[in-house]
C-alpha cells in the first residue's frame, strides 16, 4: 500500500494519508472505492419499525481462534438487531486506531468485517478513523452502529415473556468467552475451543418463520446466560425454571472451565440466542433452529413460570434445586 | 450439560440425600473449612436437600477471604512501584484494601496479571527481565507447596527477578480455633485437596482433642454425600474418629514430598486472618536461606493499618466462626454485597455470605 | 485452596508433563509428584499434580456407586411391581 508499515498519527490527520487509508483500506473492503466521501449516507428502508443500535467493540487478543475483533464488531451489531427480529440494513463502523499499529493487521480485521457483512447480506455505509497516541489504546477499538427494519407484525421485548413459555437455546454455551480467556497469557491452554462468533439474522429469520409468535430473543453475550435470564426474568417480571441438564456444553468448554474453576453459564457467547416462544410453537421452532447450521444443537433447556417472579431457578444434574444468579463483579479463574 | 460423570449421577446423590435424611433424628451440625466446598454445596443444592437433617455451617476455609486488609494495600502499593509487575490468582482481584482493590488498581494503570499459576508467574519473569515480578502468594496448604516449589525452581534458575509477597495460611489453627470456641459442632468435613497434601492422619487431632469425627472429603457431589453420610452415621453411633473417604486422592501420610518442600521454603509464622484475632504460628513466612526470593526483604513496604470492620457493623467473624448465619447480620444484603462487599465473608465468590447472597436468599 | 481437578499426563519431559481432558492440554509441573509416570491420572491445582489418584481406590468408590444405583433400580422394580 505504501512504504510504512505502521499507523500513524498522520493516518489520524484528516490530510493525505487520511484518504488514502479510507481509500485504499476502508472502502476497497468495504464499499465502492470510486463512491464520492460524502458526510453522511442516505438510506432507503423496507416497510416496517426501525431500529437502532450501538456498540463498542474491545478484545484482546485482537485475533483469536473462530474470529477477531473485526468479526465481532459486525456480528455484534448485527445480532443486537437480530434480537428485536430486525433484519439489519446498514451498519457503521468508527475506528479507535492505536499510533503502531501494523496495517497488515488492520487490514486483517477489515477483511473479516467485509466478510462478516457479506454474510449476514448487510452493508458498512459509514464510518470514522481517529488515532490515538501509543500507549493510549489496545491496538483498535471498534464501534459499529446498526440501523435494522422489524417486519410488520413483529414484537419481540425482553419484557414480553409469558408464564408456560418455551426457552430454547441455539446452541452450546461458553465457546467464545473461554477461547478469549485461554488465549490470554497466563493461561496458556492447547485446546479446540474456537469462538462462536457468528450473524444470526438468518437463523432468526428462519425461526420467525416457523414461530411467528416468538415473544422475546436475546443473544447471552457479557455475563453469559445466567445473566441474560435473570434480565429477562426481570423485565418480563416472570420466574424460570431451567434444567442444567438441558444446557448444551462441548466437552472442551467444560474440561477447560472445570480446570479453571468457571462456570459456562456465565461465560460470554457472540453466535448463540435464546428464544422464548409460546408452548405450542416450540417444537415448530425447534425444527427451524436445528436444520440451519448455526443451531444445530438448538434445545429447549426450560420454561417461564408464575413461580418466583424475577429469579432463575436451576434444576441441578443431581436433581437438586438451586438459584441461579446474575453475574456479580468480574467471571475469573480461581483457585478456591 | 448432561453428565455423564459417575460422581454426579443423580440416582446415586437420590439415595444418599435420603439415606442421610432418614438417619438423623435431630439436625447434625456439620462444619466444612474449605471455599471449594461451600461452593460446591451450593452449586449442586446440596445445602437445601439436606437441610433439617443436616446443618451445613461454613468455617474460614476461604484464603481469599481471610487475606487482611493490610495485605491487599501492600499489594496494591507494590503495584504501584515502577518497574513491578504483580501477579496473582483471579480470585483476589476484587478484594478490598482499606480503600481500593487490585482491579481498580489495574484500571489505574498498575501492572497486575492474573495468572493461573505460580508456573506463570516464573514465566513472566523470564520474559520480561527488566521487570520485577511479584507473586502473591496466597492459599492454604494446598497451594503453598506450588509456591514453594516456584521459589525454588527460581533459586535454580538464579531468577533475579522474581520473589513471593506470602500470605499463605494453615488451616489446622483456625480449625482449632473455631472448635475451640462457644459452638455446638458434631463433625467436620475436612478439604480433601488439603488432606491431599497433608494426609488423613493430619486430621486426628479433631477426634483426638474435641471427641468429634471428621472426615476428608472430594469435591464432586458424590464424594460429598458419601463424605456427609459417613459422618452422621458416625455422630449417631458416636465414634469420634477420621473416616477417609477420599482415598482415591488422600494417602494417610499425605504428599511427603511436599511436606518436605515446604517445610524447607516457607516456615510457620505469625500471622493476620481478616475477622478473625491474629493466631500465633498461622501464617507462613520464607526461610531465611530465600530472603532473595521474600518481597518483604526486597522491598521496603510501608508501614499499613488494618481496617476494624467490626466498627462498622460487619460480623464476619461470628459467620466465620459459624456462630451466625449471614442472615442474621444486619449489615448483608443492604449494606454488605458482592459487588460492595465490607468483610470477608462477602468478598470471594466461596465466601460463606456471597454463597448465600447468590444462592440461597430466598426459598425458590 | 481447594480447586483440583483430575486429569491424565500423556506425555513427561523432565518435571513437566503434558495432561489432557476432553482433548484440552496443558503443560503441568510434576515437581510435588515426581514419581508420576506416563498414563497416571493426577490431581491438578493451579498447575501443579499434588497427587497421585489411585486407580484401585478409584475403582472401589465407583464400585460402591454402582453397587447403590444397583440397590435404587432394585428398589424401583420392587416398587412397580408391588
Amino acid at each position: 500500500m505504501k512504504q510504512d508499515d505502521l499507523i500513524t498519527m498522520s493516518h489520524g490527520s484528516g490530510g493525505s494519508q487520511s484518504h488514502e487509508l479510507v481509500e485504499k483500506l476502508f472502502l476497497r473492503y468495504l464499499g465502492q472505492p470510486s463512491a464520492v466521501l460524502e458526510d453522511a449516507t442516505e438510506l432507503s428502508l423496507a416497510r416496517g419499525k426501525v431500529v437502532f443500535t450501538t456498540d463498542a467493540f474491545v478484545v484482546k487478543p485482537l485475533c483469536f481462534p473462530g474470529g477477531d475483533i473485526g468479526r465481532l464488531a459486525v456480528c455484534g451489531t448485527v445480532n443486537d438487531l437480530a434480537m428485536r427480529g430486525a433484519q439489519p440494513a446498514a451498519l457503521s463502523a468508527a475506528f479507535i486506531l492505536e499510533e503502531g499499529l501494523p496495517l497488515d493487521l488492520l487490514e486483517r480485521v477489515v477483511i473479516s468485517m467485509a466478510a462478516a457483512a457479506r454474510e449476514a447480506g448487510v452493508r458498512i455505509v459509514t464510518g470514522d478513523t481517529k488515532v490515538v497516541e501509543h500507549g493510549s489504546g489496545d491496538g483498535v477499538f471498534i464501534t459499529t452502529s446498526g440501523v435494522g427494519v422489524v417486519a410488520e407484525g413483529i414484537s419481540i421485548s425482553a419484557a414480553n415473556a409469558r408464564a408456560g413459555d418455551a426457552i430454547l437455546l441455539s446452541g452450546t454455551i461458553g465457546d467464545h468467552g473461554l477461547t478469549i480467556m485461554t488465549q490470554r497469557e497466563g493461561l496458556q491452554f492447547e485446546s479446540p475451543l474456537q469462538s462462536d462468533c457468528a450473524p444470526l439474522n438468518s437463523l432468526v429469520a428462519d425461526l420467525l418463520s416457523a414461530a411467528p409468535g416468538t415473544r422475546v430473543l436475546r443473544d447471552p453475550t457479557r455475563g453469559g446466560l445466567a445473566t441474560a435470564l435473570n434480565e429477562i426474568a426481570q423485565s418480563s417480571k416472570l420466574g424460570i425454571e431451567i434444567d442444567e441438564i438441558l444446557v448444551p456444553v462441548t466437552p472442551a468448554v467444560k474440561a477447560t472451565s472445570e480446570i479453571l474453576g468457571l462456570d459456562p453459564c456465565y461465560v460470554a457467547n457472540e453466535g448463540k440466542l435464546i428464544a422464548f416462544v409460546p408452548p405450542h410453537q416450540a417444537e415448530a421452532a425447534l425444527a427451524a433452529l436445528r436444520v440451519h447450521p448455526l443451531g444445530t444443537l438448538a434445545a429447549q433447556i426450560g420454561y417461564a413460570t408464575q413461580e418466583h417472579p424475577g429469579r432463575v431457578a436451576l434444576r441441578t444434574v443431581l436433581g437438586t434445586r438451586r438459584v441461579l444468579g446474575m453475574l456479580v463483579g468480574e467471571h475469573l479463574p480461581r483457585i478456591c | 450439560m448432561s453428565d455423564s460423570s459417575p460422581y454426579r449421577d443423580p440416582a446415586a446423590a437420590q439415595y444418599l440425600i435420603g439415606e442421610i435424611n432418614a438417619m438423623a433424628s435431630r439436625p447434625v451440625r456439620i462444619i466444612e473449612f474449605c471455599g471449594g466446598h461451600t461452593h460446591a454445596i451450593m452449586r449442586y443444592g446440596l445445602r437445601r436437600a439436606l437441610a433439617p437433617a443436616v446443618k451445613l455451617l461454613s468455617g474460614p476455609g476461604c484464603p481469599v477471604c481471610v487475606t487482611a486488609d493490610h495485605d491487599i494495600d501492600a499489594a496494591i502499593w507494590l503495584s504501584q512501584q515502577p518497574g513491578v509487575i504483580l501477579a496473582t490468582f483471579g480470585d483476589m482481584l476484587h478484594v478490598p484494601g482499606m480503600h481500593s482493590s487490585l482491579q481498580r488498581e489495574r484500571a489505574r494503570g498498575a501492572r497486575v496479571e492474573v495468572v493461573y499459576s505460580a508456573l506463570d508467574a516464573l514465566a513472566l519473569a523470564r520474559k520480561t527481565p527488566d521487570q520485577h515480578v511479584v507473586m502473591l502468594g496466597i492459599g492454604f496448604e494446598t497451594t503453598a507447596p506450588t509456591i514453594a516449589a516456584a521459589i525454588k525452581q527460581a533459586a535454580r534458575e538464579a531468577l533475579d527477578n522474581f520473589s513471593v509477597y506470602s500470605v499463605h495460611k494453615l488451616t489446622p489453627p483456625a480449625m482449632r480455633a473455631i472448635l475451640s470456641g462457644e459452638l455446638l459442632i458434631d463433625a467436620v468435613l475436612a478439604p480433601g485437596h488439603l488432606s491431599a497434601i497433608i494426609g488423613a492422619d493430619a486430621w486426628q487431632f479433631i477426634p483426638d482433642e474435641y471427641g468429634i469425627p471428621c472426615a476428608t472429603a472430594g469435591f464432586e457431589p458424590l464424594d460429598i454425600l458419601l463424605a456427609l453420610h459417613s459422618l452422621v452415621r458416625a455422630v449417631i453411633e458416636g465414634r469420634p474418629q477420621v473416616l477417609n473417604t477420599y482415598r482415591r486422592g488422600v494417602a494417610q501420610h499425605g504428599n511427603q514430598m511436599a511436606q518436605e518442600l515446604l517445610s524447607q521454603v516457607l516456615l510457620p509464622a505469625d500471622a493476620d486472618w481478616r475477622g478473625l484475632e491474629m493466631m500465633p504460628s498461622s501464617g507462613l513466612e520464607l526461610a531465611p536461606e530465600y530472603a532473595h526470593y521474600n518481597t518483604r526483604c526486597r522491598f521496603e513496604l510501608p508501614e499499613l493499618a488494618s481496617t476494624d470492620a467490626s466498627k462498622r457493623g460487619c460480623r464476619c467473624g461470628e459467620v466465620l466462626a459459624a456462630i451466625i448465619e449471614p442472615t442474621e447480620c444486619p449489615l448483608f444484603g443492604c449494606a454488605c454485597t458482592p459487588a460492595h462487599p465490607v468483610g470477608p465473608c462477602m468478598i470471594s465468590a466461596e465466601g460463606t455470605c456471597s454463597a448465600f447472597f447468590r444462592y440461597g436468599r430466598e426459598e425458590i | 485452596m481447594c480447586l483440583a481437578v483430575p486429569l491424565q499426563i500423556i506425555a513427561i519431559d523432565q518435571d513437566l508433563a503434558t495432561v489432557t481432558m476432553s482433548g484440552v492440554q496443558r503443560q503441568i509441573s510434576l515437581a510435588l509428584t515426581p514419581e508420576a509416570q506416563v498414563g497416571d491420572y493426577v490431581l491438578v491445582h493451579t498447575g501443579y499434580a499434588i497427587s497421585l489418584i489411585s486407580p484401585e481406590e478409584a475403582q472401589e468408590t465407583l464400585q460402591l456407586f454402582a453397587d447403590i444405583d444397583a440397590a435404587v433400580e432394585q428398589a424401583d422394580a420392587d416398587k412397580e411391581a408391588s
